[in-house]
């Protein structure tokens, strides 16, 4: 895993968290939905700002497919590579 | 997809349906008018003697002129045809000022711009005037593309 991958992602994702979860709640195997609290309609914004910050697109499957911090972490690092 | 086809497929009715005309719709952005009729419910309430059109009255015919009439033009370009007019759009978050008071029997026009739609996220910023072309509110809506038939 890239640490530095990880870091911008928790800096992303700690815009979005609800007041009552902490951003030491964000690990690897955090859950955006079910565990970190985040709605649908804020994991779009996380998507858009992962794209902005890595400078990438993301389609609808990466979208579906972007359960855990985890597997975003995995699909940035494809995306980086097909650039 | 005409104008008035799109005022016929919102899932609203009397006495919360707040679209009266679709003056414009485009890819960027959507255009439309309401007027409040004096004997709607909410005035004898809000306030006692003195009625005034409820913020969230206002939010509500800004997100149905300028998000949801916008979703249903905006899906129905991309839809394939068997699933043409089976969305719904639930408003996901809503951030208004208010500016000036809207009294019973005027009419608004709402103008809305979309700020992007993206996995079937629509977020628009909506603008209110009154009959005087004075900006009555102003903010920016979110609504969630769902297909009906998964509640999700």
């Amino acid at each position: 895993m890239n640490e530095t991958h990880f870091t911008k992602l928790k800096e992303i994702v700690g815009l979005y968290l609800p007041d009552d979860v902490s951003s030491d709640a964000i690990q690897l195997d955090s859950k955006f939905i079910d565990e970190l609290n985040i709605n649908s309609a804020n994991l779009v914004d996380i998507v858009l700002d992962v794209e902005d910050a890595f400078d990438i697109i993301l389609e609808n499957e990466d979208m579906d497919g972007m359960q855990t911090i985890s597997d975003a972490l995995k699909i940035i690092e494809v995306k980086l590579n097909d650039k | 997809m005409d104008l008035d086809t799109i005022i016929k497929r919102l899932p609203y009715q009397d006495p919360f349906l707040f679209v009266d005309e679709l003056m414009d719709i485009s890819e960027t952005g959507a255009q439309g008018t309401f007027q409040f009729k004096s004997d709607s419910a909410f005035y004898r309430g809000h306030f006692k003697e003195y009625p005034i059109t409820p913020g969230v009255i206002l939010t509500e015919c800004c997100a149905q002129i300028g998000l949801v009439c916008l979703g249903i033009h905006l899906m129905d370009k991309l839809d394939v045809e068997q699933n043409k007019g089976q969305h719904q759009i639930a408003m996901s978050s809503t951030q208004m000022e208010f500016l000036k008071a809207v009294f019973p029997n005027e009419t608004v026009r709402v103008v809305s711009e979309k700020e992007y739609f993206r996995f079937n996220k629509l977020k628009c910023r909506v603008k209110m005037y009154n009959a005087k072309d004075e900006l009555v509110c102003r903010g920016v809506l979110s609504g969630m593309i769902i297909l009906k038939s998964d509640g999700k």
